[in-house]
């Protein structure tokens, strides 16, 4: 059918003109196989070259273009027209971020938490591997650890999904603790001491409430409230063989 | 040290400063946030010979041959002898490869190599390594990052690249960023032609940058099909799914690659099965070429984005896809509707990588003093004429540290940058890109219009089979195009984070690399690896072992030549299959 047609609502916010966001109706080609960028991109390449968002590998693994589509956080590119068809589609920047224009967020701050986890892998001092001596062995198992928690690709579904994130800006937040724990858990990874301070200070993993919003949202199944949970039970075991064991300090 | 492009490449050569010397302090200027970066996109997997049934000898002969001889053999033997210890370094940092059960490294068979040799981290081994790469240059205090700045110029004063000029996305505001060596590491062009494996931000950036700054683009008319894209998006479909034993076939459910010169077909579950360099693992321009035979012959199949044939994955059963495929099921289910486990995938030739960049010695240096360039978007070359899968992200880990320790050379050789000049120019910059974008009012060209036509002229006319009548419409209709860019009118004139800006910026850049790839096609008389000619079936050794270089003039491009480095390896045929 190729007149039927779709409406999009849009939220456009300018930040040199706009006092306050308000949104745009566009009227865009209904097709069996668009997604929702692919609406945007359409509007934007013939109808508006103001609309603006980012965007970039459209195969779900750059993570640039997440946006709130009917008010549940999307990768846009994997966010089919046809699932919301004949119904109007209502698209909105991220919640939880501050916005910079139009469907762009401020990634600022989600940079900044991401970094404090420190998520690299940290040796202990002469404990590093020399080139000349290969790879460090790493079973399968020992792989399965971690390896969920090392699928997130940064595209900030769950920061917009996670309740805290909104009433407490301050939470680390849940990618950068599946990033933490996707490091302590890998067995060539001896820094778990030197992310403590971050991930279980009362801003962060204290925090959450377990409502699971932001396992739910993932595009990559990282399970984010699952390393949140395996984190308060490893800080709780921590504290308590801090007292029964104080010579391991 | 500047580094434009915060990539695989960008990255490993910020590190390698940063740990050859912590007094450099690095600035890398890259348009998207680094972990956006298309080395994000890479499934298959990385070569590097870790394993004892492996040699080193047998990745350079793989190379060379796949290369169809146009690869400089020096710059193949120290890829090949630094491929490991880059590889193991980036185990060591982190990097999530797939073990052996002994808790070695795994590697897997791909297209064009006797012996298996390609590291993987499932198949999503360039967003393992981009994100192992990027987490650990946080590490690093000298380096400073420019997230979301968008360079448009290099700044060049007495012959030595000095900075460039960048635009922050946020504010609009230009500035030039100076520097005592400056390294591109920006990628590829894919977006030039319209089916492609390439995302959005693949538009040339870095090798139009160098081109407009004098440095000829070298071997640009070798543009590689991957044989496994699916329909209408592009979207690549690993070779990982051939290496782990899946087949095309066409309309009637044959192997019809056994009809091309390149082997014959075991089946399926026979223990040998997949061959390498056989059939379904022969080389990505030889299968992408024989879709379009099979195609004449009116046997692939049809469908609303042309024509198609299948990879079937079935037989390899469902816990093995899982395991080793887990993305190219997540990708067929979620865009083309389709779960391999239980139906074969639609797939065609999609273009997927330019073995063609910006020139530059075995170091990544440019002829133009000052300026580096490592990655896809640098021709060193290992690639010549066709690259083989998984070498390209191993390029990028060789070849960044190595421009990245180079320039590092430099900028402690070089301590003084011309700020007024740089500066003065900065300013005409400013004014340039004010004059005929932001506050130009008048025009009648879309962006959107001008792109659609530059792709459709670029698979029409310097497509997978080429001639010289295909490629002079092409270049016909690319001048014409360059001409209508000029009447361009854009509707946003504000500052703020001006995406039709940067569209049209990239669509300048887009609008050199395809000239660039269309005359260098049009130059080169003969065929070789991807560049087909029907006018001049096969390769002339006496004329063209040599490596095109496109140069930037006012009109069409000037194409020269440079010998290929022979050392021990003398042109030979290049044989598959038997």
């Amino acid at each position: 059918m190729p007149d039927e047609k779709i409406t999009l609502e849009v939220m456009r916010y300018h930040p040199e003109k706009d006092e306050q966001p308000s949104f745009q109706t566009y009227e865009v080609p209904f097709r069996e196989d668009w997604v929702v960028l692919d609406a945007l991109n359409w509007i934007k390449d013939e109808v508006d070259g103001t609309l603006t968002f980012r965007w970039s590998c459209r195969m779900g693994v750059c993570g640039s273009c997440g946006m709130m589509v009917n008010g549940t956080p999307k990768l846009t590119c994997a966010a089919f027209l046809r699932d919301y068809y004949p119904k109007p589609i209502r698209v909105e920047p991220l919640a939880n971020f501050p916005i910079e224009r139009d469907l762009v967020v401020v990634l600022d701050d989600f940079m900044a938490k991401l970094s404090a986890v420190k998520p690299y892998l940290i040796r202990k001092p002469g404990e590093e591997r020399s080139l000349d001596d290969g790879e460090y062995r790493q079973s399968p198992a020992e792989l399965a650890r971690y390896k969920q928690f090392s699928m997130c690709i940064n595209c900030m579904l769950c920061y917009a999904a996670c309740p805290v994130m909104g009433l407490e800006p301050e939470f680390v937040g849940p990618a950068a603790i599946a990033l933490a724990m996707r490091y302590n858990l890998d067995s060539r990874d001896q820094g778990a001491e030197e992310r403590k301070d971050v991930i279980f200070t009362h801003d962060a993993i204290w925090n959450c409430t377990y409502v699971g919003e932001c396992s739910v949202v993932c595009p990559k199944h990282v399970d984010p409230a699952g390393a949140i949970q395996q984190a308060k039970v490893a800080a709780a075991v921590d504290y308590y063989t801090s007292f029964l064991t104080p010579w391991k300090k | 040290m500047l580094i434009v492009g915060g990539g695989g490449a960008g990255l490993r050569a910020a590190i390698a400063v940063a740990e050859l010397n912590p007094q450099l302090s690095v600035a890398m200027v890259s348009k998207v946030y680094p972990m956006r970066s298309h080395t994000v996109s890479a499934e298959g997997g990385a070569a590097a010979v870790i394993k004892p049934n492996d040699s080193l000898a047998d990745h350079i002969d793989d190379t060379i041959t796949g290369s169809d001889w146009l690869a400089d053999q020096d710059v193949v033997e120290a890829f090949v002898h630094e491929a490991p210890r880059e590889m193991i370094q980036l185990e060591h940092w982190g990097c999530p490869w797939s073990r052996d059960p002994d808790g070695s490294v795994a590697v897997r068979p791909f297209g064009g190599m006797k012996i298996e040799r390609t590291w993987f981290a499932a198949d999503k081994t360039g967003f393992h390594m981009l994100h192992a790469l990027f987490q650990t240059s946080l590490k690093y205090q000298p380096i400073t990052r420019y997230d979301e700045w968008f360079a448009t110029r290099l700044l060049v004063d007495e012959n030595r690249c000095q900075g460039v000029t960048a635009i922050e996305l946020r504010t609009g505001q230009m500035r030039a960023i100076t520097a005592k060596a400056v390294i591109i590491c920006t990628g590829g062009g894919g977006r030039v032609f319209p089916f492609t494996t390439n995302a959005a931000i693949k538009t040339g950036d870095g090798m139009a940058l160098a081109y407009r700054a004098g440095v000829p683009l070298k071997d640009m008319e070798f543009v590689q099909y991957h044989p496994t894209g699916l329909p209408g998006t592009g979207i690549l479909i690993t070779e990982a799914a051939r290496g782990e034993g899946g087949i095309l076939v066409n309309k009637d459910g044959y192997r019809y690659l056994q009809d091309y010169d390149i082997g014959q077909p075991l089946d399926v579950h026979d223990p040998n099965h997949p061959q390498k360099r056989t059939m379904e693992l022969g080389p990505r321009d030889k299968l992408s070429q024989c879709f379009i035979k099979e195609r004449e012959k009116g046997r692939t199949i049809q469908g609303t984005y042309g024509d198609y044939v299948l990879l079937d994955v079935r037989h390899l059963g469902e816990a093995k896809i899982n395991k080793k495929i887990p993305f190219v099921r997540e990708l067929a289910k979620n865009y083309v509707g389709i779960d391999p486990v239980h139906q074969p995938i639609p797939v065609r030739p999609v273009v997927h990588y330019m073995m063609g960049g910006i020139h530059t010695d075995i170091q990544g240096a440019t002829p133009l003093s000052g300026l580096f360039a490592a990655g896809e978007c640098a021709c060193v070359s290992i690639n010549g004429a066709n690259r083989l899968g998984s070498n390209s992200l191993t390029e990028l880990l060789v070849f960044g540290a190595r421009a990245g320790l180079a320039a590092a050379q430099f900028a402690l050789d070089h301590p003084s940058v011309n700020a007024s000049a740089l500066e003065a120019q900065a300013n005409d910059e400013e004014a340039r890109v004010a004059g005929q974008f932001i506050r130009k009012l008048e025009g009648k060209e879309r962006i959107a219009k001008i792109r659609s036509e530059m792709t459709l002229t670029m698979e029409e006319g310097a497509g997978i089979y080429r001639t010289e009548v295909s490629l002079k419409s092409t270049c016909d209709k690319l001048a014409e195009l360059r001409d209508r860019f000029q009447d361009i009118v854009l509707d946003d004139h504000s500052l703020s984070f001006n995406t039709e800006l940067t569209a049209a910026l990239e669509l300048d850049y887009m609008l050199d690399v395809a000239q660039s790839v269309a005359h260098s096609a049009l130059e080169r008389k003969e065929s070789r690896g991807a560049h087909q000619r029907t006018d001049h079936p096969k390769r002339d050794d006496q004329n063209y072992l040599k490596h095109s270089l496109a140069y930037h003039t006012d009109g069409a491009p000037r194409v020269e030549y440079l010998d290929v480095v022979i050392t021990k390896w003398p042109p030979g045929e290049r044989v598959y299959g038997r």
